[in-house]
């Protein structure tokens, strides 16, 4: 396989934008009929390599090849037409249009300038099917799971004649089974022989589809290995560039009844519900404790913190705070009492992304004073460069706009806008999603100080293993119920709440 | 890309929005005063009457005339403001159409693009009048008659009063003018009017022409940029009185005496404007009469019942200098 | 010579460089058609010339102007601006105009303090529709657009009503210390707007709105009170242009005060770069649009280009003005003149994932 020409060739790639080297001198090969994987922290230029590689930004220097050409693209259209396909981590679909209009919208296929419906119907089905999807090509798109749109935005590449295949982040907001019905298509398409290219965070799927695989660090090229040659302690040390074994630590300390749960909760929340949201549930969490939402996504714990934080008002049931009845009539409120909360949708619901890293930081603390009292500018200046350098921001500038940031970046500076408030209560909804193995740890850590030092800290993870290692107690959510809670002691592992997750309430028992 | 999607549909809803929300706010006033019922049998006739708008003086004095004398005529008046938009206009003469008034008055915002509604009203059998001023319809069948000043004729007296004055001069007379706004039918025919008077003496000469939108303000900013850009100018001929009373602070800005310095000639003879005549700051007014009242309720009795009528009326006007403008000052309605 | 190139870069990237550049070649193709354009002399004690007439004339739409910045800023929009401008100066001319001296100082003040309550109170209620019983800004101010106008001639019965008022008319011809007082207080409304914004966290709260209003909500902004706030200034930016229209000719015309000022407002808020999809603002940018749209409208008059063919003349260059600035239009000149420089910032990143 290295044997023959590689498909696609970067060599010498140079970019550069203002205050920021984001590639230098980076080469990459692909084979057709391979799985390659693209590694490296946030911020380490995948993201980067791969806009240039598809002709969203042009190069300062260094050359790329396509079947020994020489090619320059000059936007991702032209780079699909000579047969490289991008499918990007957030799908970039129309999810009110069909899912044959989704597969075929810019070139559909024509007679006399009228669109051929039954034709593209059809060439459709035969796309989908050659990946194992048999849906509704009729259906509108929104109506499916976003596993089912990230295959129908890979239909729509592949379609395409194409020879190699960038996938960026797939993964990150797919379940177990949806993932293992990503890699059969993969898999199958390399065996076409069509290249993948494939950027993740999850080292275990590596492991699972790649055959080779390349790390970046801080915008230089540090490898390229073959996968079973590299093994998984190895990949973590390049990415990060020094020995971690901060998982180890972490892992060695089961973190069960730690936290003072006697006396009045900071928050008791008695058959708290919303209709189509979440069931009615009760739930208290004390201060110093960490309490861990596990469950399938879509299960009910995003709607959870969002009752929890007034960010969706509850029709049924109270909450109490430190003991008094509270209404949650919205987010101030709840701010007002001492809750902060990250959302998992970074990019909706987190970021203003043309603000610059300081104002995002002091956004939420600024709201709570008021626009009559702003933070003065030095004090502002303390805040930031506080967080800036206790949660290794990078690039450390605070007067860019955060939408220059990696994502493990953004989701500091979000972590940072609620610290600066000093909460009592932190919600973290997927804090880690979607950010590398050395943001990822730093956050983990710093959840675990937190707590030590007497914040509560209500955590959601789709990763049971983070859930685990971090929470003292952990609520197990299934079909918008939350069907168990257990203290995490010695007898709780991830194989018990999986069995939680996939048995319901009938295991475990019902909370009271 | 979201942006985009966000903010471009929202342009288009603007304009489709305004103009419905115009149209409808102009038919909701419109009906305001009178009762309702079109071509009831009580042997009042029913006028609908769509007016431009309430743009100036002139044309307030326009409407307060006709609503005065449709209650005198015991004439049952419907009238519309088209708040200066043809399109609310062909919307009001289509509802006339529909209430099945006995005859159709209108003052047409532009002059041309009247072919199809006009037709409608042909078909349905309902005699259409102008006032004030014409369409460029090429079927004079479409409309019974036009009553309305003659606005070339307004040029041309302004224009023959300034040759009369001027006819000593042996140097070149620098003229500007200040035009109505641009593509309506008082601008083009007063320019028009005033060019032929004046092509009698080859020294008076425009030197230049901007149009001020028939506004206070659009003839202050023109004159402005007129005075700075030449230093000599002799006359100012404005297509209207509110230009010309614009104009008038632009040229005492200017630390030049009008009336005297510049000599300023203008049409239509307001009360503001008969004033600064009076006083001396104008020299000379053509006068456009808006009190076309009785005429029109006269005009709309004879179609109604069948009588030819002329296909051309003008209104009785006359012209002002600054005696005159004197003597008539304490007598003017408007 | 790498950081020169990189200097130019950073020059001609600013997004006010296109309008800046647009203006002076105005300017200086003005003073090729009359070379006494820009001198600007001291006439009575006041200065005098074309510059000094574009900038006073612009007074008015630079107000208006930067009222709307805000609201636009929120991710809003208020058409009803025109509106409110006829309105707060009929109603000021109207009570003026029944005072028996009208050239009392007392008089004329009572009657701005009146017409500023109005035009408040006409803030408010857009307010109230768009941040507390959530129609869309569009469709709200739309009401007032239409509504108000009539208002306006119902205040002035129809007719152009002119007063005789010489504390009134200073307002849009006096002058303080040579300079015409509409300038001073433009200059001092816009001072006082940036120091609103700046030095207290309302600007940062309405780009944040602006930027993204989910976020913001779950931040903890009360954003239903900035938005209504920013109606409110943008009403009180037309009153107080209101006042300069209708000073300027002394007299108030219902009909055609501020006239469609909301439109050129809207164009002088984008040619300042402020998106229309909200977020950050630039009241500098906005200055120089409003002056932007003057110095062509005073090119019109000062060159006599015929009136048929100044619109298209004026179009057509506003057109080049919004086509240099998308970033999209100058990346495709750029890289076709130069294909090793991208032309793609940094800064632009989120906007470039299109669907492969």
């Amino acid at each position: 396989m290295t044997g023959s020409q590689p498909v696609l060739t970067m060599t010498g790639i140079s970019r550069s934008f203002p205050g920021v080297r984001a590639l230098d001198t980076v080469d990459l090969r692909l084979f057709a009929g391979e799985v390659h994987a693209l590694m490296g922290e946030n911020g380490a230029g995948k993201s980067t390599l791969i806009k240039v590689l598809t002709g969203v930004y042009g190069v300062d220097s260094g050359t790329v090849t396509l079947d020994g050409a020489q090619v320059s693209f000059t936007g991702p259209m032209q780079a699909t037409s000579a047969g490289v396909s991008t499918v990007y981590q957030e799908v970039n679909l129309c999810t009110n249009l069909s899912v044959a209009e989704n597969i075929f919208i810019g070139r559909e296929p024509r007679r006399l300038g009228a669109v051929r419906w039954g034709e593209m119907r059809r060439r459709a089905r035969a796309l989908l099917a050659r990946l194992d999807l048999d849906i509704d090509v009729n259906a509108q798109l929104g109506s499916f799971s976003l596993a089912v749109q990230q295959l129908v935005a890979i239909a729509r590449a592949i379609d395409i004649e194409a020879r190699v295949l960038v996938l960026d982040e797939p993964t990150s907001s797919l379940d177990a089974g949806e993932v293992a019905q990503l890699f059969r298509v993969m898999r199958q398409l390399r065996d076409e022989g069509i290249a993948i290219l494939f950027v993740t965070h999850f080292l275990d799927q590596v492991y699972a589809v790649a055959d080779r695989i390349t790390v970046l660090r801080n915008g230089r090229l540090v490898g390229e290995y073959a996968t079973r040659e590299l093994p998984q302690l190895s990949l973590v040390e390049k990415m990060i560039g020094k020995e971690l074994r901060v998982l180890e630590r972490l892992d060695g300390q089961p973190r069960a009844e730690v936290a003072a749960t006697a006396g009045v909760p900071l928050l008791d929340a008695r058959e708290l519900g919303r209709r189509s949201a979440v069931a009615p549930f009760s739930l208290t969490i004390h201060e110093g404790e960490v309490v861990g939402l596990a469950g399938l996504l879509g299960s009910g714990r995003t709607e959870v913190a969002r009752l929890l934080f007034g960010a969706d008002r509850a029709d049924h049931g109270e909450l109490r705070v430190r003991g008094t009845p509270t209404a949650l009539r919205s987010p101030v409120t709840a701010i007002d009492r001492g809750v902060g909360f990250c959302s998992e949708n970074r990019r909706a619901e987190g970021i203003v992304p043309e603000l610059s890293v300081r104002e995002n930081m002091i956004l939420a603390l600024q709201a709570a004073r008021g626009w009559l009292r702003p933070i003065p500018r030095r004090r502002q200046d303390e805040l930031v460069e506080r967080y800036v350098q206790a949660l290794s921001i990078r690039p450390a500038d605070p007067d860019v706009p955060v939408a220059n940031l990696s994502g493990g970046n953004q989701q500091k500076v979000l972590l940072a806008r609620w610290l600066i408030t000093e909460p009592r209560l932190l919600i973290l909804d997927e804090p880690t999603r979607g950010i590398d193995i050395g943001a990822k740890t730093e956050i983990q850590r710093l959840v675990a100080q937190l707590s030590d030092g007497g914040m509560a800290v209500l955590f959601i993870s789709a990763e049971l293993e983070e859930v685990l290692r971090l929470s003292h107690k952990i609520a197990v959510l299934r079909d918008r119920e939350m069907v168990a809670q257990l203290t995490n002691d010695s007898s709780v592992d991830a194989d018990r709440i999986m069995r939680v997750i996939a048995a319901g309430a009938t295991f475990e028992g019902v909370p009271s | 890309m979201k942006r985009m999607r966000d903010h471009l549909p929202s342009r288009r809803i603007i304009a489709v929005l305004a103009a419905a929300l115009l149209a409808t706010g102009t038919a909701a006033c419109g009906n305001s005063d009178t009762g309702d019922g079109g071509g009831k049998d009580d042997g009042k006739i029913t006028l609908g009457f769509s007016q431009v708008g309430a743009e100036s003086g002139w044309r307030t004095a326009n409407t307060t005339s006709i609503k005065e004398s449709a209650a005198a005529a015991g004439v049952d008046l419907k009238f519309d403001d088209a708040q200066q938009k043809q399109e609310n206009q062909i919307k009001a003469i289509r509802n006339f159409i529909q209430q099945k008034v006995d005859v159709i008055a209108f003052s047409p915002v532009v002059e041309s693009g009247w072919d199809t509604v006009l037709k409608e009203a042909k078909d349905a059998k309902i005699p259409v009048i102008l006032t004030d001023r014409s369409v460029d319809s090429a079927d004079k069948s479409l409309y019974k008659t036009f009553l309305g000043s003659d606005f070339v004729k307004e040029g041309r007296l302004a224009g023959e009063w300034l040759v009369e004055q001027k006819k000593g001069a042996t140097g070149p007379v620098n003229i500007v003018e200040l035009q109505g706004t641009t593509g309506s039918a008082p601008a083009n025919d007063r320019k028009k009017g005033f060019a032929e008077a004046i092509a009698a003496n080859p020294n008076l000469k425009i030197i230049a022409s901007q149009s001020g939108d028939f506004t206070r303000a659009g003839g202050k900013q023109v004159m402005e940029q007129f005075l700075k850009a030449n230093p000599k100018i002799d006359v100012l001929f404005a297509h209207n009185d509110d230009m010309g009373l614009g104009a008038l602070e632009a040229i005492t800005a200017a630390g030049k005496v009008p009336g005297k310095d510049i000599t300023i000639i203008t049409v239509d003879a307001v009360k503001d404007g008969m004033q600064a005549l009076a006083d001396g700051r104008f020299n000379f007014i053509a006068e456009c009469s808006p009190l076309l009242g009785p005429q029109l309720m006269d005009l709309a009795k004879k179609v109604h019942n069948g009588e030819e009528v002329p296909a051309r009326i003008e209104t009785q006007e006359t012209t002002f200098t600054q005696e005159q403008a004197k003597a008539a000052l304490p007598e003017r309605k408007y | 010579m790498n950081s020169d190139r990189s200097g130019a870069r950073a020059l001609t990237g600013h997004r006010l460089f296109w309008p800046v550049v647009v203006l002076v070649v105005l300017l200086a193709a003005n003073t090729i058609y009359r070379p006494g354009f820009l001198s600007v002399q001291l006439r009575d004690g006041h200065l005098y010339g074309s510059v000094v007439d574009i900038v006073r004339l612009s007074a008015p739409l630079i107000l208006v102007a930067l009222g709307m910045t805000l609201v636009i800023a929120t991710g809003g929009i208020d058409l009803s601006v025109g509106s409110i401008c006829a309105i707060s100066g009929a109603i000021a001319c109207l009570y003026i105009s029944r005072q028996p001296d009208q050239n009392s100082l007392g008089g004329v003040l009572t009657a701005l303090a009146l017409a500023l309550g109005v035009a408040l109170v006409l803030g408010a209620w857009n307010g109230v529709l768009v941040a507390v019983i959530g129609i869309q800004p569009i469709i709200a101010t739309l009401i007032l657009m239409v509504a108000g106008r009539g208002l306006a001639q119902l205040v002035t019965e129809g007719q152009i009503l002119t007063i005789n008022s010489e504390p009134y008319k200073a307002i849009g011809v006096g002058h303080l210390l040579t300079l015409p007082l509409a300038i001073v207080i433009a200059l001092a409304v816009a001072l006082l707007i940036a120091a609103v914004t700046r030095r207290t966290a309302l600007g940062l709260i309405v780009e944040s709105v602006g930027g993204n209003a989910r976020a913001s909500r779950l931040a903890g902004i009360r954003s239903a009170r900035i938005t209504f706030l920013v109606y409110v200034i943008s009403a009180a930016c037309a009153a107080v242009a209101g006042f300069m229209m209708t000073a300027n000719v002394s007299s108030a015309d219902g009909n055609a005060a501020g006239l469609w000022v909301e439109l050129d407002a809207i164009l002088a808020v984008v040619i300042g770069g402020t998106s229309l999809a909200g977020g950050r603002f630039s009241l500098g940018g906005t200055i120089l649009g409003a002056l932007l749209i003057q110095t062509l409208t005073t090119t019109v008059y000062a060159m006599n280009i015929s009136p048929q063919t100044s619109l298209l003349f004026k179009a057509v260059v506003v057109i080049a003005v919004c086509l240099v600035q998308a970033p999209g239009f100058r990346a495709r000149f750029v890289r076709r003149r130069a294909p090793a420089v991208a032309a793609v910032t940094a800064g632009e990143q989120p906007k470039e994932q299109v669907p492969a």
